[in-house]
């Protein structure tokens, strides 16, 4: 095992990827000369030539549209977005193209399709560069919609992609990039499935569900919990859609109680949807409501102390935990 | 008569007889859905190919079995001048299991990967970045394949349609973009809608040859779109071809048409039918007799007919099917149901 970190797990994916398979290639704004602006997609163009590392024009609907039509001509790429904000220029093309073709052309088309891009705020960027949609295209039949929070399911999830014979997109955090994590040595080819979350703290308590960047806030949160006798379940999703109900369940039959800790708004958001689920499957197991964490229900502010403000941080979840774990479960 | 060896545009007797029959087909075709729609047997909206049967024909008759097309939500005639057969797309516009697209698609998502017909797209202007991406595929597999992509005036109107005459133009793209200059976007007249008054100035914008071309003329067409075909097949990129037809009913099976007077349809029914054009060149220039025309339409009409009854006789989809096709690996939104 090596620690790497989050940024280079990426470009290991890819460039492992692309020397497997020649029909794998990338496209993005500035992923070339540029070297990609989180630098992902750094050193790539060298290696690989101006064929399979395309500096696009800056125009999402095209690229997105190009990049399923490469799908459909046998191709195999991966996209990458500049964020998700901008994604909304290509909506059109992931929902209303990419995830219907498949069914309503009978069962004939394969759309091997991954769509990159990081969502999330957290730098100052602003309103308009702030945003966690992945709720939106989770809600459509014919995406799969992934969000890996360490190096190791960055690597791993990322080569599932590119190998999955359906629509991916694929989340990442602009904060995460840095992050350091374990991945397998540098000869070792390994995946990790697509629609599977991860327990990645047990406790008899309370169950924590996060994703993404949280996944890290969260672990910070259950070690101030663990001090006053909290034994908190984290479960990191890594994949909204599909969603590892099973996993979901298991845990909440144990511990009874759920808080759902995202950056996302709260209202119509993956938590929200999550919890209606696990009224659905495990409503004679809870022993309390849900309880939310999600930044402040406001476009994100530029001003330092106010971003500071809207973003969800440990103590909001610990707080979270703390109103549905009462002293005498503690004590126990 | 003397069997003529002339030829067309290098085109022979039979292949001309071809391209007639086919176009006849186009008409009858499109009458019988139009009669099988206000029977209640075909749902949803329909948009009618009646008028721009040399467009079609014409274009797709310049193409190799091996090029592929993409098209608007007006493909009926796209789909059966590529080799799709008429009894298939009758019944995925009945809704039938034995549809081109299992019947979960319709009149706007038709579908072969073998004849390369690849949609059907009832976002306007979707289909051209998505042809640029095809395009893109043929030329890094470094096939001959070419790209054919229809769309109408009102797709020109799309911020689609310029981003993707850009990136085929800076990347070469083997994809020839047929516009098919009906006048209207549904009710919207192309003198109001368009800041030019021909596509030639946004061919010459996006850096790409142009050609604007009478669509009422076959063998124009056909020859216009082989030149751009060429172009593409030979590495020498995009062409953007403006095909002035006229749709001779309504945008779609439910547009009564207040935009445009009763007089211009007839005009243009009386004076330009595409098909009447044809026919009589042919038969001008000694290149087919009455009868053969009229056993063209007679088997046209007999083609149409037999279809309606394949997708009248054929089953339904099971309801099975409702959940088939969502993904390859028929994942949905729970990766397991949770057994309580």
């Amino acid at each position: 095992m090596r620690t790497i970190t989050f940024r280079d797990a990426l470009r290991e994916a890819i460039r492992e990827e692309m020397q497997r398979d020649e029909r794998v290639f990338i496209l993005g704004e500035d992923i070339a000369g540029y070297g990609g602006t989180y630098a992902v997609s750094k050193g790539l163009f060298e290696e690989f030539g101006e064929k399979r590392v395309r500096d696009t024009p800056l125009a999402e609907e095209v690229i997105t549209g190009a990049a399923i039509g490469a799908a459909l001509g046998g191709l195999r790429p991966i996209l990458e977005l500049m964020t998700i904000n901008f994604s909304l220029l290509a909506s059109d093309q992931i929902v209303n193209q990419a995830a219907k073709f498949r069914y309503m052309f009978g069962g004939q088309p394969e759309i091997r399709l991954v769509v990159r891009m990081p969502g999330g705020g957290g730098a100052q960027r602003g309103a308009q560069h702030s945003q966690m949609l992945e709720s939106w295209y989770a809600h459509i039949p014919g995406l799969k919609v992934v969000m890996p929070a360490t190096p190791y399911d960055a690597k791993g999830m990322l080569k599932s992609a590119v190998r999955d014979p359906d629509p991916v997109l694929f989340i990442e955090h602009e904060l995460l990039y840095n992050i350091k994590g374990e991945v397998p040595d540098e000869d070792v080819d390994y995946t990790v499935p697509l629609d599977r979350g991860e327990v990645r703290r047990e406790g008899q308590h309370v169950t924590i569900i996060t994703f993404s960047r949280m996944l890290h806030v969260t672990m910070q949160a259950v070690e101030d919990l663990a001090k006053e006798g909290i034994e908190a379940e984290v479960i990191d999703l890594r994949s909204i859609r599909p969603i590892d109900i099973d996993l979901i369940i298991n845990s909440v039959k144990k511990t009874n109680r759920v808080v759902i800790a995202e950056e996302g708004w709260k209202y119509y958001g993956t938590g929200q949807g999550l919890a209606a689920l696990i009224y659905e499957y495990a409503f004679d197991y809870m022993d309390a409501p849900v309880q939310h964490v999600n930044s402040a229900d406001v476009p994100m502010p530029y001003s330092k102390v106010l971003e500071r403000a809207a973003l969800p941080n440990k103590s909001d979840i610990v707080n979270a935990v703390k109103a549905i774990v009462p002293q005498a479960l503690v004590r126990g | 008569m003397a069997i003529s060896n002339l030829t067309l545009a290098g085109l022979t007797r039979t292949q001309l007889l071809e391209m007639h029959y086919k176009m006849a087909l186009l008409r009858r075709f499109e009458e019988k859905s139009a009669e099988e729609y206000t029977r209640g047997k075909i749902g949803g909206f329909m948009h009618l190919y009646i008028g721009q049967e040399a467009v079609g024909v014409g274009a797709i008759t310049a193409l190799r079995p091996d090029d592929k097309i993409l098209s608007s939500y007006r493909e009926h005639g796209h789909a059966i001048v590529k080799g799709m057969e008429p009894r298939v797309v009758m019944a995925e516009l009945f809704g039938k299991i034995t549809g081109c697209s299992k019947g979960k698609g319709g009149s706007m998502h038709m579908w072969s990967n073998e004849l390369g017909v690849l949609g059907g797209n009832a976002i306007v202007a979707a289909q051209m970045p998505i042809a640029a991406g095809v395009g893109l595929a043929m030329q890094y597999q470094e096939l001959d394949t070419i790209v054919a992509c229809f769309f109408g005036d009102g797709a020109v109107d799309e911020g689609a349609f310029h981003e993707a005459l850009n990136l085929a133009s800076i990347w070469n793209l083997p994809v020839v973009y047929i516009c098919e200059n009906n006048q209207y976007s549904m009710g919207m007249a192309v003198q109001k809608a368009w800041a030019v008054d021909s596509l030639l100035p946004r061919a010459a914008g996006h850096n790409m040859p142009g050609e604007q071309i009478d669509g009422m003329d076959v063998i124009e067409v056909y020859e216009s779109t082989k030149r751009a075909v060429e172009r593409a097949r030979s590495g020498q990129g995009p062409t953007l071809l403006e095909i002035k037809t006229y749709r001779f009913r309504g945008h779609s099976m439910t547009d009564p048409a207040y935009y445009r007077t009763r007089d211009e349809e007839q005009q243009w029914r009386t004076t330009r039918d595409p098909i009447g054009i044809f026919e009589k060149k042919l038969l001008e220039l000694d290149l087919a007799t009455q009868n053969e025309i009229d056993a063209n339409d007679a088997r046209a009409t007999q083609v149409a007919e037999d279809a309606a009854e394949f997708a009248e006789n054929s089953p339904d989809p099971a309801l099975e099917e409702l959940y088939t096709d969502v993904m390859v690996d028929n994942s949905t939104a729970l990766a397991r149901r949770h057994e309580v």
